[in-house]
């Protein structure tokens, strides 16, 4: 199953390495990593996205906090959150794709934020399904590129990640 | 090994050189011996060696021995191991040494020269990434980028290899670094808000499995290394006396218990004898203590879980619990404070435990002897030296082995009563830790008895070592049961690759009588059964020689009983009965 996991560790050369590294060397699934420094410059947080069984995830969790790196480790799959990825897609917009490409970019509430003579660049946040399901919905044939960030997770409410 | 040690270090606090403080914080630390070898990188630290008198360098001959006998020092005595190696080839030949001592928790705080800060990054000569490249096998490690950092970053990494479940953190130190100037203090303490270990374990849970081992009808009590480096030896014997449940230790859990005592079961596992690959297979409620379910231990998972017990897990890492097998009642902390605290409980309780059909059972499965031999008058068995080492040192000997047969003879036929006095290394598996072991055992007590079990494939992965115990006058006693094959790997030729033995047999061996005389030690060959206590009483009675003795062996011994990859570990395979599984 997959599961969303936010981590604040030190803002320090290498922890970023330590986290990939654990990663590949106990073969733990990674299918997007996040980090940025947080308001607090010490540290950094990162939202990784992983899938496995619930007996792997405890591991994974487990292993995380023994880095010594890593300050906090929580499942947001545990409670309620919500998560949020930016995409940026270049897409065809000359002949048929002009109009088609504005009008599923509206209703996905997506924005065009650059225009050239045949193509858009549109963007476009929202859940990791959200971004999927634009691609899916959209003529294959008319994209050009495109660029995810990955998830940024945070839990609803009260749930708080703070040291 | 003189008299330098444990002078108090100077107290002034004027600006010294990074080199300088390195010294002074081991010097803080109370650091009796560094094992190294200089080089271009830390010549700054060399240079401070020179001039300080705080504690004592061993020089060895290859970093990898380094690390190898600092590890061995801090499992003999409980303290963190301290290696120093230069960059590049230095730092990469200590690899090993890291490698090990991780996989076998053992603390140890490992100094690496680095190139200058502004050539980091450039392919300098003798560069490599040294936080980089080790970082898989560290607990933890560091590079050192300001001399001001050098004080906190050493009190760090003594803090963090000796607590919770220990292990080895590497230190790298760029040159320029070493030579920079500041002031130093060393911190008195360490405030990490990313790391808090835990020690105390959860009440509610150390109750409950007090209760649970009470109601057992077949207990079965498993300790590991993790008892071993937790101190909880006596606390344990505490509790299994108490209760008068049978012990079993994992290979680094030997001298957990008292191996003479006759609550113990033996060693379990892979090689482990009958009884107690028996009884922990068909135990109602088995205490793990500081031991980690691993592969060699337990065999097929699925096997050892298709039987129905209740499983209680003392480890001070939590990861270590739930990893392989499902545990029932988990308690993350310290070994020795929960023991006490369940002893303390059972103190109160004054338990009637009955458990005599469980022990019936148990003394049913002893006869067995899987871990039997067949005694010859015409050619030396392995398991007899080993058989008569410990009768000849009384059981009280450091005995280091390196990795194979004969250690896993070692393991069965010497019987240890104390911990900290089997050496080996259990997780990694690595050939050619015998010597420096060896090396590591003497410096920590120097007039005990060191012997290292080894083979004639392993003690050739160190062997240039016998130069460093010619040069520091150590009088370890090598005991080489040479059978002129990679016995285990042989073993496994003949029984899984049908005899065929392919690159397993050791050609061209050197005469090791000669080579060990050519160092300056004494060399002895002994070729007779009849021979072999004799040797041994003569060796052990040249207390200040080094004394390396050559048993010419049974080529083919087989070591049993034996729990194939893959089987569950009720299906041994017995002496002399192969192919008629249990």
């Amino acid at each position: 199953m997959k599961h969303i996991i936010s981590l604040l560790m030190e803002n320090e050369a290498g922890a970023l390495s330590r986290v990939a590294g654990l990663f590949s060397a106990r073969g733990y699934n990674i299918e997007s990593l996040t980090v940025a420094i947080t308001e607090d410059p010490t540290l950094s947080r990162m939202t990784l996205v992983t899938t496995g069984s619930e007996d792997v995830i405890e591991q994974i969790i487990k292993q995380l906090n023994k880095l010594i790196d890593v300050v906090k480790v929580l499942d947001l799959n545990d409670g309620k959150h919500i998560e949020r990825e930016l995409m940026l897609v270049k897409v065809k917009a000359s002949g048929v794709f002009k109009d088609e490409m504005k009008r599923m970019c509206d209703i996905f509430r997506g924005r065009i934020i650059d225009v050239a003579d045949n193509s858009y660049t549109i963007e476009l946040t929202g859940s990791c399904s959200k971004l999927d399901a634009f691609i899916e919905a959209i003529d294959k044939t008319a994209i050009l590129e495109t660029v995810r960030t990955g998830a940024s997770g945070i839990g609803r409410g009260d749930r708080i990640l703070k040291v | 090994m003189d008299s330098k040690a444990n002078l108090p270090a100077e107290t002034s606090t004027k600006s010294i050189s990074g080199a300088e403080i390195v010294i002074r914080c081991l010097n803080e630390e109370k650091v009796k011996f560094v094992f190294g070898y200089p080089g271009g990188a830390v010549l700054h630290i060399y240079d401070a060696i020179y001039k300080q008198n705080g504690f004592k360098h061993i020089l060895v001959r290859h970093e990898q021995a380094a690390v190898h006998a600092a590890d061995a020092f801090s499992r003999a005595t409980g303290e963190v191991g301290v290696a120093l190696v230069t960059s590049g080839p230095g730092a990469t030949n200590a690899i090993t040494g890291i490698a090990t001592a991780y996989m076998d928790s053992i603390p140890l705080v490992v100094i690496s020269g680095q190139v200058p800060v502004p050539a980091i990054g450039m392919d300098a000569f003798q560069e490599v990434d040294m936080v980089g490249i080790t970082r898989p096998c560290v607990k933890h490690n560091f590079l050192v980028k300001d001399v001001k950092d050098i004080a906190s970053t050493m009190k760090k990494a003594f803090y963090i290899a000796r607590t919770g479940r220990p292990g080895p953190v590497v230190v790298d130190i760029p040159k320029d670094i070493t030579a920079h100037l500041t002031d130093f203090a060393y911190p008195k303490t360490v405030e990490m808000r990313s790391y808090s270990p835990v020690v105390k374990g959860h009440s509610g849970q150390i109750k409950k499995a007090v209760k649970m081992l009470l109601e057992a009808k077949r207990p079965m009590i498993y300790t590991g290394g993790g008892l071993v480096l937790g101190d909880g030896a006596e606390e344990l014997i505490k509790l299994a006396r108490a209760l008068n449940y049978p012990v079993t230790n994992t290979l680094m859990g030997l001298g957990g218990f008292p191996a003479t005592d006759k609550q113990f079961v033996g060693m379990l596992g892979m090689h482990g004898t009958y009884e107690a690959n028996m009884a922990m297979q068909n135990c109602d409620v088995l205490l793990a203590v500081g031991a980690r379910f691993d592969d060699r231990v337990i065999g097929n998972p699925a096997h050892f879980g298709g039987v129905k017990r209740t499983i209680i897990h003392i480890d001070v890492d939590p990861s270590s619990i739930s990893k392989r097998v499902k545990v029932d009642v988990p308690i993350v902390g310290h070994v020795q404070s929960v023991l006490a605290e369940m002893n303390e409980i059972l103190a109160q309780e004054k338990p009637q435990t009955n458990i005599s059909d469980w022990w019936k059972q148990i003394g049913e499965w002893r006869l067995v002897h899987g871990g039997r031999y067949e005694q010859s008058s015409t050619i030396i068995k392995p398991q007899y030296v080993i058989e008569k080492l410990w009768e000849v040192t009384k059981g009280d000997a450091y005995v280091t082995s390196d990795v194979g047969q004969h250690q896993m003879w070692a393991a069965q036929y010497y019987k240890f009563d104390k911990p900290r006095r089997w050496i080996n290394s259990g997780g990694l598996g690595t050939m050619g830790v015998g010597l420096p072991y060896a090396m590591g055992c003497q410096f920590a007590d120097k007039n005990a008895q060191v012997a290292c079990v080894t083979g004639e494939g392993s003690i050739q992965m160190n062997i240039q070592e016998l130069s460093t115990c010619a040069q520091y006058h150590l009088p370890i006693k090598v005991i080489l049961l040479n059978n002129r094959y990679l016995g285990m790997v042989r073993q496994w030729q003949e029984f899984f690759y049908e005899d065929r033995y392919s690159e397993s047999y050791m050609d061209s061996l050197p005469d090791f009588v000669k080579l060990a005389e050519s160092y300056g030690h004494i060399g002895m060959q002994i070729t007779q059964p009849s021979d072999v206590e004799g040797a041994l009483i003569e060796a052990f009675a040249k207390k200040d020689k080094f004394v390396f003795m050559d048993f010419i062996t049974e080529q083919k011994e087989n070591v049993f009983p034996m729990v194939e990859n893959g089987k569950g570990l009720s299906e041994m395979e017995l002496p002399k009965a192969k192919g008629a599984k249990q």
